[in-house]
C-alpha cells in the first residue's frame, strides 16, 4: 500500500484519539505532574505503588488465565458445533458484559451473599445456622466476577474464528496420519493464534484496569491501581498521587500492548475463510455431548446464574417475617415520579437516551475502526508504532480521563452541557480498540490473491470490497458492533462525568435508585437493571439479523 | 444542492435561536449526583427571574469538588452546591468561592456558619450514626449500645458492619466521630478493640446497607450498620407496603454520630453575579428549604422552614453530634485514613 493512501487512512481515527484521549489525559498529567515536583510524594508511595502493581497485575494475570480456561473450549462448542438453543444460549452468554458493576454485584450478591441462593440452599439441605459458603470480599470473588465478565470477550471473538475456519485443513492433516491432538496443535491453533492473542490481551487489560469488581466485590483488603486512583483523586483529594498512578497504569499498558503487537506479528497466514455452514458439524458422538453438556453447566452456572438471581430479585419484595413474595410494585413505582425530582426520568426515556449513545457509538467506533485495520493490515514499522497508539485508551484510568476531559472541554461548544456527542466520543475511545481488535485478524486473514484474482477478471475496487471482503468482514463487524454496543450500553464511570443530569443513562438512572435506602429505591434499581438487560438482547439479536442479511446478500 | 439547502437552513435556525428576543441569561450549578430538588420549586425561581438553571452533576462529591479546583481559572458554572465540612477547608484554600453575606443568614444557627468570611454558606445537614434492627434487638433481648466504647462489648461480637473511610463518605464521617470520642491516637485502640471484636468493613455504604445490614430489605446477618439518620424515615416512606412503625432506628448517643453540613458558594470569576446571589437567597429561602427533606433525605439550616412528619415521627436528632475542627479534618485526613488501614484492614 503506498504511505499517502495509509497516511488517510490513519488520519481520522488518529484526529479523533488525538482531540478526545490524548489532549485531555496529556494535559491532566500535566498538571498532577507538576503538583508533584512541587509538593512530591510521600514517602511511603513507592512501597504502596509496588504493592497494588503486584496485586494488580497478578490477580488481572489469573483472571485472564481462568477466563481462557473456560472461554476456549466454548469458543470451541459454539464455534464448531450445531445444537438446541445454540444461539439464544450464545446471546445469553453475552449479556454479563453489559451490567454495570453496581448491579452486577447485586447480581452475584443475589446469588452467592450472605443471604443469597446458594447460602440460603445449603442452609436448609444440611440444616445449619450460619451461612457456609462467605465469599463475598475475597479474591476467589473477584476472579469469578471477572470471568463473569470477559468469558463473552473469548466467545465472541475466537468463536468467530473458528466458525470460519477451514475445515479441510485438519481432516487433510488427519489423512495424512496425524493424531486429532497433532492436528489440532499443529494445524488449527497456529491459524488461531492471531485471535487468542486478541482476545487475552483485551480481557488482560479489562482485568488490569478492572475498578467496580474490586471495589465492590472484592473489599477493602483489595486495591487495583484504578481503585487506588479512585481513592486517591476523588476521596483524599491528592490529585498528584493519582496523576502518578495513573502515568503507571498506562506505561503498564503501553508495554502490554507493544508486547502483543510483537507476538501478534511474527506470524500470519491468510487462509480463505469458510462460509459458517461448511464448518459445523452435529454433536453426533457420546463424548461430543457429554462435552457440550459439561460446557454449557459450567457457562449457565458462572454467567447465567447471576443474572437470574438479579432479574427474580427484581419481582420479589421482602414480608414482615422474612418471607418472599412476587410483586411488579418495582416495575409500576418505575412509572411514578412520586417526588417531583426534577431529575426524574421515565424508564422509556432513559432506555432511549443510552439506546441513542450507544447507536453512535457502535457508528463511530466501527466506521474509525475500519479505517485503522485497514491502515493496519500490512505490517510495517509505522504500523508497529501506531497500533499501541489505538489500544492505550484501554488502560486509561476513567478518572483521570473524566478529569481531563471537564477541563478541556470547559466552553461552549465543546463542554459536556452543549456539545452532547462528547459521551458518545468517550465510550467510542474503550470501544474502538475492541473495533480494531476484532476487524483486524480478520482482515489479515483474507489473502490478497483473492481480490487480485476478482480484479484481474475485471471487478472494480468497489466490487472487490462488496463482494469479497464484506462477507468475510461481516462476522468481524457484527462482533465489534456487539461488544461497542454493550460497552456503550453499561459504561458508568465516564458517564457520571459527562451525561448531562436531565438526559441521564440507565445505569446511571439505575446508580441514582441505588443511592438511597429503602425497599422500593432497591427493587426499582434491579427492575431497571432487567429492563437493561432486555434491551440489550433486543438489540444484540437485531445486529445479528442484520449481519445475517448482509452476508446473505 | 440539496445538502447545501440544508446547511443555510441549519444556519439560519442557529442565527434565530441566537438573537431569539429576551432569551433567558443560564445560570449553571455546579453540583454532585445525590443533589434533588422538586421541579416546581425551580420552575418558580426561572419564571421570576426570566433565568433558566442548569445543573452540571459530575459524580461523587469529590469529583465535583476536584472539579471546580481544576477549573477554577475557567470556571463551568456559577456557583457550587454540595462541598460538605469534611472537604470545605480544602475548597477555602483552593480560592474558588466568592464571599457573599446573604441576608438569610440572620435565620440560620451561628452553629452552621463555619466560614467567617461567607464565601461558603451552610445549606443542609444529616448526621451519619449507626443504625439498628429493631426486630433483631427485640427477639434476641439484648440491648442497644448507646455509646462507642460499649460496641466492643461481647455481646455485640460481629454485628456491626461499617464503610472504608478510604472509598466511603459515611465511612470517614464514623471514623471522625471515633476520633473526636477517643482522640488521636486513642482512636486507633478503640479501633483494634473493635476488630478484634469481629467488626465487618466493606467499601461502599450500599454494599453495607443492601447486603450486610439485616434492617434493609437485604436481611444480611449484621443488625447494625453505619448510615444516616434519615435513613430509618426513608425505609418507611420507600416501603413497598405501608408501615406504621420504622424497621430501623439510629444510636444517638452523645459522640456517636458525625454531623455533614453541605455548603453553596459562589465560584469566582462568575458573569452572572447578581443572580448567583439571587439564587443563593432563594436556596437559603424558606420554599427550597422545605423541599430539601424528602428529595435529598437531610435537613435544611434554615430554623424558619418546616420539617414534614415523615421526618418528625421517624428521624431521631442527636443533641450531641461529634464535631472536629476544618482545619484538623483536612491536615489529617489523609494520615488518619492510612494510620485505620494499618490498624484494621492489614
Amino acid at each position: 500500500m503506498r504511505l499517502a493512501r495509509r497516511v488517510w487512512l490513519w488520519a481520522l481515527p488518529l484526529l479523533f484519539l488525538g482531540l478526545f484521549f490524548y489532549l485531555p489525559l496529556g494535559r491532566i498529567l500535566i498538571i498532577t505532574g507538576q503538583a508533584a515536583i512541587e509538593t512530591g510524594l510521600r514517602p511511603s508511595f513507592g512501597a504502596q505503588l509496588l504493592r497494588t502493581l503486584g496485586f494488580t497485575a497478578g490477580q488481572a494475570g489469573l483472571s485472564t488465565l481462568l477466563t481462557l480456561l473456560i472461554g476456549l473450549p466454548a469458543a470451541y462448542l459454539f464455534g464448531r458445533f450445531r445444537f438446541p438453543a445454540k444461539r439464544p444460549l450464545q446471546l445469553l452468554f453475552t449479556l454479563p458484559f453489559i451490567l454495570p458493576t453496581v448491579v452486577a454485584a447485586a447480581g452475584f450478591n443475589a446469588l452467592l451473599g450472605p443471604n443469597g441462593w446458594l447460602n440460603w440452599g445449603l442452609m436448609r439441605i444440611f440444616g445449619l445456622s450460619q451461612p457456609p459458603v462467605m465469599i463475598l470480599n475475597t479474591l476467589t470473588a473477584v476472579l469469578l466476577a471477572h470471568v463473569f465478565y470477559n468469558t463473552s470477550v473469548v466467545l465472541r471473538v475466537v468463536g468467530s474464528a473458528w466458525a470460519q475456519l477451514d475445515p479441510r485443513l485438519e481432516g487433510s492433516a488427519r489423512t495424512l496420519g496425524a493424531s486429532p491432538w497433532q492436528a489440532f496443535r499443529t494445524v488449527t491453533l497456529p491459524l488461531l493464534r492471531p485471535f487468542i492473542l486478541a482476545a487475552t490481551v483485551l480481557v488482560f487489560l479489562f482485568n488490569f484496569t478492572s475498578f467496580g469488581v474490586v471495589l465492590l466485590l472484592g473489599g477493602p483488603k483489595f486495591a487495583t491501581l484504578e481503585v487506588e486512583i479512585y481513592i486517591q483523586a476523588l476521596q483524599i483529594l491528592n490529585l498528584p498521587a493519582a496523576g502518578a498512578l495513573s502515568a503507571v497504569q498506562l506505561l503498564c499498558t503501553l508495554i502490554i500492548t507493544l508486547v502483543y503487537t510483537r507476538l501478534a506479528d511474527r506470524r500470519n497466514i491468510p487462509l480463505t475463510p469458510r462460509l459458517e455452514s461448511e464448518a459445523v458439524q452435529p454433536l453426533h458422538s457420546l463424548p461430543r455431548r457429554v462435552f457440550a453438556a459439561l460446557v454449557i453447566f459450567l457457562l449457565t452456572a458462572l454467567l447465567l446464574l447471576p443474572l437470574a438471581a438479579l432479574v427474580l430479585r427484581s419481582f420479589s419484595a421482602v414480608n414482615a417475617d422474612g418471607t418472599l413474595r412476587l410483586t411488579l410494585d418495582f416495575y409500576r413505582e418505575l412509572f411514578i415520579n412520586r417526588r417531583q425530582s426534577i431529575f426524574y426520568v421515565p424508564p422509556i426515556r432513559a432506555a432511549l437516551n443510552s439506546l441513542g449513545y450507544a447507536g453512535l457509538t457502535v457508528l463511530i467506533s466501527l466506521s474509525l475502526g475500519s479505517l485503522a485495520a485497514y491502515a493496519l493490515r500490512e505490517s510495517s514499522r509505522l504500523n508497529r508504532v501506531l497500533e499501541p497508539v489505538l489500544m492505550l485508551p484501554l488502560g486509561a484510568s476513567a478518572v483521570t480521563l473524566g478529569l481531563g476531559m471537564v477541563m478541556v472541554f470547559n466552553r461552549p461548544p465543546f463542554d459536556p452541557g452543549s456539545f452532547p456527542l462528547l459521551l458518545p466520543f468517550a465510550h467510542s475511545l474503550v470501544a474502538l480498540p475492541f473495533a480494531l481488535r476484532s476487524i483486524q485478524p480478520a482482515l489479515r486473514s483474507i489473502p490478497p490473491s483473492l481480490g487480485q484474482a476478482a480484479a484481474v477478471l475485471g471487478a472494480s475496487p468497489g466490487k472487490v470490497w462488496r463482494t469479497i471482503e464484506m462477507p468475510i468482514l461481516a462476522r468481524a463487524l457484527l462482533v465489534s458492533a456487539v461488544f461497542a454496543f454493550t460497552i456503550s450500553l453499561g459504561e458508568f464511570g465516564a458517564t457520571a462525568f459527562l451525561a448531562r443530569p436531565e438526559r441521564p443513562t440507565l445505569p446511571v438512572a439505575i446508580f441514582r435508585y441505588l443511592g438511597q435506602p429503602g425497599e422500593l429505591n432497591y427493587g426499582q434499581a434491579l427492575a431497571l437493571s432487567t429492563l437493561l438487560l432486555i434491551i440489550c438482547a433486543v438489540s444484540i439479536l437485531l445486529l445479528e439479523y442484520l449481519e445475517n442479511r448482509a452476508r446473505q446478500k | 444542492m440539496i445538502k447545501k439547502n440544508l446547511f443555510t437552513i441549519l444556519l439560519l435556525f442557529t442565527l434565530l435561536a441566537a438573537c431569539a428576543p429576551a432569551s433567558p441569561t443560564v445560570l449553571r450549578v455546579m453540583t454532585h449526583d445525590s443533589f434533588s430538588v422538586s421541579e416546581p420549586v425551580v420552575r418558580q425561581f426561572e419564571e421570576t427571574r426570566n433565568v433558566k438553571i442548569e445543573f452540571l452533576k459530575s459524580g461523587d462529591s469529590g469529583a465535583a469538588l476536584n472539579r471546580a479546583i481544576l477549573t477554577k481559572d475557567n470556571p463551568q458554572a456559577d456557583l457550587l452546591f454540595g462541598v460538605d465540612n469534611t472537604f470545605l477547608s480544602r475548597a477555602l484554600q483552593a480560592g474558588i468561592f466568592e464571599p457573599y453575606q446573604s441576608p438569610l443568614l440572620q435565620q440560620i444557627p451561628t452553629e452552621f456558619i463555619l466560614d467567617p468570611q461567607y464565601r461558603a454558606l451552610p445549606v443542609d445537614f444529616g448526621d451519619v450514626c449507626i443504625n439498628y434492627d429493631r426486630l433483631y434487638f427485640e427477639k434476641q433481648k439484648i440491648k442497644v449500645p448507646e455509646t462507642l466504647q460499649e460496641l466492643t462489648r461481647p455481646e455485640y461480637r460481629g454485628l456491626l458492619v461499617v464503610e472504608n473511610p478510604a472509598t466511603s463518605s459515611p465511612g470517614l464521617a464514623f471514623l471522625l466521630a471515633t476520633i473526636a470520642e477517643f482522640g488521636d491516637p486513642g482512636y486507633l485502640d478503640y479501633w483494634k478493640q473493635l476488630r478484634a471484636n469481629g467488626v465487618v468493613v466493606v467499601n461502599d455504604w450500599n454494599t453495607a446497607y443492601y447486603t450486610n445490614f439485616s434492617g434493609s430489605s437485604g436481611k444480611g446477618p449484621q443488625p447494625m450498620v453505619v448510615s444516616y439518620g434519615t435513613s430509618p424515615a426513608a425505609e418507611v416512606i420507600f416501603a413497598s407496603q405501608p408501615l406504621t412503625e420504622a424497621p430501623t432506628a439510629s444510636i444517638i448517643g452523645p459522640n456517636t454520630c458525625f454531623r455533614q453540613i453541605e455548603f453553596i458558594g459562589i465560584l469566582k470569576g462568575t458573569p452572572n453575579r447578581k443572580l448567583a446571589e439571587e439564587f443563593v437567597d432563594f436556596i437559603l429561602g424558606k420554599t427550597f428549604q422545605e423541599d430539601i427533606p424528602l428529595q435529598m433525605f437531610v435537613f435544611p439550616v434554615n430554623s424558619q422552614a418546616a420539617v414534614p412528619e415523615e421526618f418528625s415521627r421517624y428521624v431521631q436528632v442527636p443533641s450531641q453530634p461529634a464535631e472536629l475542627g476544618l482545619d484538623l479534618i483536612d491536615q489529617h485526613r489523609e494520615a488518619w485514613i492510612e494510620a485505620w488501614t494499618e490498624v484494621v484492614l492489614r
